[in-house]
């Protein structure tokens, strides 16, 4: 048709001896000895991380002669659950014999509250500091950063002292100031970043319209923090939920969390040792951050990575 | 300009994503020493087709060819091909002469051989004082002629540029583009250049491949594809401001065919169709700068109309006006612009036309 | 609400780093005495030990941590199957405690319950395998749990930065016929220093703070050939009831975290800097 594919159509003539041989269409997949060495490391990797926990659940099911009998590796002979209804209601710290439901009823009562009122605090820190600057936010932000990174070893006692002068050392309200105290730090940077985000001209035409500082923060800002939240809310809850040492100091024995009562079950015992006892206990501690993970999924991945963002 | 064979030859290429088909069926021959540019909207497929010639992406059906050498399963570096990328994608912790280096010395070659092709091509490319900077410490249009160094040491045969300038602003991009044809000039290599810059494709091809759903739609030398393009859809991507389409009707009245929308009849004794066409619905094509405007009478067509919008653009003004009910734009120098409801006449030759079918798009 | 919070840190590290130099037991007094608990802290056999223990544990871990993570992200990065399932199960053992991470691998390393007795039962008797019951494998045992719990963080961040990289640069890399560990070694992982470092700097602060991962897995032992400084302090606040000598080896678990902040902090300043020129 055209001066140029006629150029074309006699270049193809020119050479008629590459029609027609050599390699055509797409290049033949080896199933390459790399690819193999691949999924090789993976599933061994994946196995690593697995059977420690193949082994616990296994073993929770196993009654005791089972266990002494020592295959490690083997599914339960006679699958009972006696073990779990032990570990729930009857296993022993100590002297009671409560089992570890107690711990978990205490874990509730310390996680609730100091989830949602870090958030609730951190949420505003975030946003004031992101859109009212005030002088030295900077400064603060700073010193709220390394607050992020100090051992907790070296706030410990002056906190004992300080929450002991007001009475409200080894109590309820006591560990949950804690808690929400030191999520500050990371939550104020999460929310932070995140307000950062927004585009400022979102927050100058509120202002334009004339919203003040909570009207911005409730009728704007808020709503457009459920991603952040859920970060925040699975970052916290796992974390406040799996905190053995702040528990342990801060909580009192009445109010010991699931981890300290745990810990207790399993490292204390006198006689005996009931291992498919203290594993099933064991797995029922880790179950409620682990059920966050599997149904939150991404969202944990998110977590840790907004989260590992401080550094 | 040598053209003493091919050099880059397609044969029949088709690639697939999963039932997705994102080439059809492809030919193309690129001859010695030629500038192709694939030439199209953003997911046509021309970026696709790059990767495929570069070995960088494993095709579905076909056959690849680069200097008579069948490479349809070779690795990228077997081909002979260096290539430049929109994003530059430079060693960003190495300097500018260890970017130019890494992959010959990663090949072995000797080192006073590789000292001989940086010299040449920071020569070429004028990039000598840069040699010792980190891609950080350079300019926008430093670090893609850093990238064109890269595929110029590399000695090859074949220049793949995938967007290079689309990165650049408007000032720096006009200046690349020429040094782009100036060393086209000076290595006579053959080169495919991807983008979807008309005037790129414009300045810089010997032909141009126009692309769409992966299949190419034309390819021509460039005034051709701008005079006369294949279907409405290369009329409308190739020229801005864009070619004046008009839906109206074919028909033959006593032996001449006219171009006809309500009161509007255009002679058509003077268009070349490519076959006798049959009455009907057709879509009548003109370039606004092929519109005289206030220029008497003599021409072919001819017509009077009100203008509604001026839009000075420095160099020329572009008038908008109807014809035949339709909008249709006008360009005009500055020192003719009219006034807004002035009345005026424009005439044209419809020699200048395209004419496509309402139903296909195809030049009729 | 953000001043109670900078206020408890602030005035936390001031009251301990006050205290350190008294003679503070049970409770804490004001009677100065210098740095005489320094002296006594560093003539304590004990912190030394826990000393030696957490160089030797933050070495081991980070480093095998960031390679096995490194790794991992790589392989996670090659088109594979199954990516989801694979990331879920090395991530799934940071959503839980350190406490269960510890009791898991205890039980594990159990000579008489875990690996050992189990492949013995299997029949091969002369297997033996009981790192915890030797106070100098016990550690390594420590390394092993620590790796189990945190490389799948590690893998989580290096992926996103893998994943972040220019796809263009991958491409450049094969054009110019660079082999793929090649890239990976000398372009991308150079890239990628910012992932690096957040996932090093997490591993820093997991490794100072590592308490509750020592207590339910060695309790310290055996005798104290696991104890760390993060447990040391409690001991010496809890059960020995020494506060001055205590705030002293909380003072120096906060040195180290000075110098590495002080150190990213110029980096970042330096880094600001550049940019800024």
């Amino acid at each position: 048709m055209t001066a140029g594919q006629i150029t074309a159509t006699q270049l193809v003539q020119e050479a008629p001896d590459q029609a027609g041989v050599g390699p055509f269409g797409p290049k033949p997949r080896r199933v390459s000895a790399g690819r193999i060495g691949l999924y090789a490391f993976l599933i061994v990797a994946a196995l690593f991380f697995l059977i420690p926990v193949y082994i616990m659940i296994v073993t929770s099911l196993k009654g005791m002669p089972e266990i002494r009998l020592g295959h490690l590796f083997n599914l339960p002979g006679e699958p009972t659950f006696q073990p779990w209804i032990d570990a729930w209601l009857h296993a022993c710290t100590g002297r009671d014999c409560n089992g570890l439901s107690p711990g978990f009823y205490n874990s509730v009562k310390i996680t609730v509250p100091s989830v949602v009122i870090s958030i609730i605090c951190a949420s505003i820190n975030g946003y004031a500091l992101t859109f009212w600057p005030y002088k030295g936010a900077n400064l603060l932000f700073g010193l709220l950063v390394f607050g992020a990174f100090v051992p907790y070893q070296v706030v410990i006692y002056p906190l004992i002292i300080g929450l002991s002068s007001v009475g409200l050392f080894a109590s309820l309200p006591g560990i949950i100031i804690v808690h929400t105290i030191f999520g500050m730090p990371i939550l104020t940077l999460l929310f932070r970043n995140f307000y950062a985000a927004i585009p400022v001209e979102l927050f100058k035409a509120a202002r334009v319209d004339g919203a003040g500082f909570w009207r911005i923060f409730f009728y704007i800002m808020l709503p457009m923090s459920v991603p952040i939240t859920v970060v925040a809310v699975i970052l916290q809850v796992t974390g406040i939920w799996n905190d053995f040492l702040f528990g342990i100091v801060f909580a009192g024995r009445p109010n010991w969390p699931m981890t300290v009562q745990l810990n207790n079950i399993v490292n204390t015992t006198t006689g005996v040792r009931e291992y498919n006892v203290n594993m099933a206990a064991t797995i029922l501690t880790a179950a409620v951050p682990l059920l966050i993970y599997f149904i939150s999924g991404r969202w944990f991945v998110r977590g840790i990575a907004a989260g590992a963002v401080k550094g | 300009m040598t053209q003493n064979g091919t050099s880059v030859s397609i044969e029949d290429l088709s690639l697939n994503f999963g039932a997705v088909s994102v080439l059809q069926t492809l030919n193309l021959d690129v001859a010695e020493g030629e500038f192709i540019v694939l030439l199209g909207p953003s997911g046509c497929g021309k970026s696709t087709l790059l990767n495929c010639i570069a070995g960088l992406l494993d095709i579905s059906h076909g056959r690849i060819f680069i200097k008579g050498k069948n490479v349809t399963w070779e690795e990228p570096k077997d081909r002979g091909i260096g290539m430049v990328f929109q994003s530059y994608a430079l060693y960003p912790q190495m300097t500018v002469e260890k970017n130019l280096s890494f992959g010959l010395r990663v090949a072995g070659v000797p080192k006073d051989e590789i000292a001989r092709r940086i010299a040449r091509a920071a020569e070429i490319l004028q990039i000598e004082p840069l040699l010792q900077r980190k891609p950080s410490a350079l300019s926008g249009g430093q670090r893609q002629r850093v990238a064109i160094g890269r595929a110029l040491v590399r000695d090859v045969d074949v220049f793949l540029f995938d967007e290079p300038l689309s990165n650049l602003d408007a000032k720096l991009r006009a200046e690349l583009r020429v040094e782009i044809k100036l060393l086209h000039r000076k290595l006579e290599n053959t080169m495919i250049y991807v983008t979807h810059d008309q005037i790129e494709a414009m300045t810089l091809a010997d032909r141009i491949a126009v692309m769409k759903g992966g299949v190419i739609q034309q390819l021509d030398a460039p005034q051709t594809i701008y005079n006369r393009p294949v279907n409405r859809f290369v009329a409308g991507f190739l020229g801005s401001p864009a070619m004046n389409f008009i839906d109206g009707s074919l028909e033959k009245d006593k032996g001449d065919w006219h171009f006809v929308v309500e009161d509007v009849r255009i002679p058509l004794g003077t268009y070349a169709f490519e076959k006798e066409p049959t009455p009907g619905l057709a879509v009548f094509g003109m370039r606004p700068e092929h519109v005289a405007f206030n220029s008497g009478s003599g021409w072919p067509f001819s017509a009077t109309a009100n203008v509604e919008v001026v839009e000075p653009m420095g160099s020329d003004t572009l008038v908008w006006l109807k014809l035949g009910g339709q909008n249709f734009t006008v360009r005009v120098t500055s020192e003719r612009t009219p006034s807004n409801a002035d009345a005026v006449s424009i005439g044209f030759d419809p020699m200048r036309a395209s004419l496509f079918d309402a139903q296909t798009g195809n030049r009729l | 609400m953000i001043l109670v919070a900078v206020g408890v840190f602030v005035i936390g590290i001031g009251f301990s780093v006050l205290w350190s130099f008294t003679s503070s037991k049970l409770f804490p007094t004001y009677d100065f005495v210098g740095l005489a608990q320094y002296r006594r802290l560093w003539a304590d056999s004990r912190w030394l030990v826990s000393v030696n223990n957490i160089w030797f544990f933050g070495l081991m871990s980070i480093t095998c941590n960031m390679v096995f993570g490194y790794l991992l992200a790589v392989f996670m990065d090659q088109r594979i199957r199954q990516e989801d399932l694979f990331r879920s199960i090395f991530l799934y053992p940071f959503a839980m405690s350190l406490i269960v991470t510890g009791l898991v691998w205890q039980w594990v390393l159990d000579p008489n319950l875990g690996l050992q007795a189990a492949l013995r039962n299997l029949g091969w008797s002369s297997f033996s395998f009981a790192p915890l019951v030797d106070a100098e494998t016990a550690i390594y045992a420590l390394v092993v749990a620590g790796i189990w719990q945190g490389s799948g963080v590690t893998m989580a961040i290096l992926l996103a930065g893998l994943r972040g990289i220019d796809e263009d640069i991958w491409k450049a890399a094969k054009v110019d016929g660079i082999p793929t560990w090649r890239t990976h070694l000398s372009i991308v992982a150079p890239m990628m220093k910012g992932a690096f470092a957040t996932a090093f700097v997490l591993q820093c602060v997991s490794v100072v703070r590592v308490y509750d991962l020592v207590i339910a897995m060695t309790g310290g032992g055996p005798g104290i050939a696991t104890s760390m400084p993060a447990v040391y302090v409690i001991q010496l606040i809890t059960v020995r009831q020494n506060v001055g000598q205590g705030m002293a080896a909380a003072t120096m678990m906060l040195l180290p975290v000075l110098v590495v902040l002080a150190f990213s902090g110029i980096l970042l300043w330096r880094r600001n800097r550049e940019v800024g020129v």
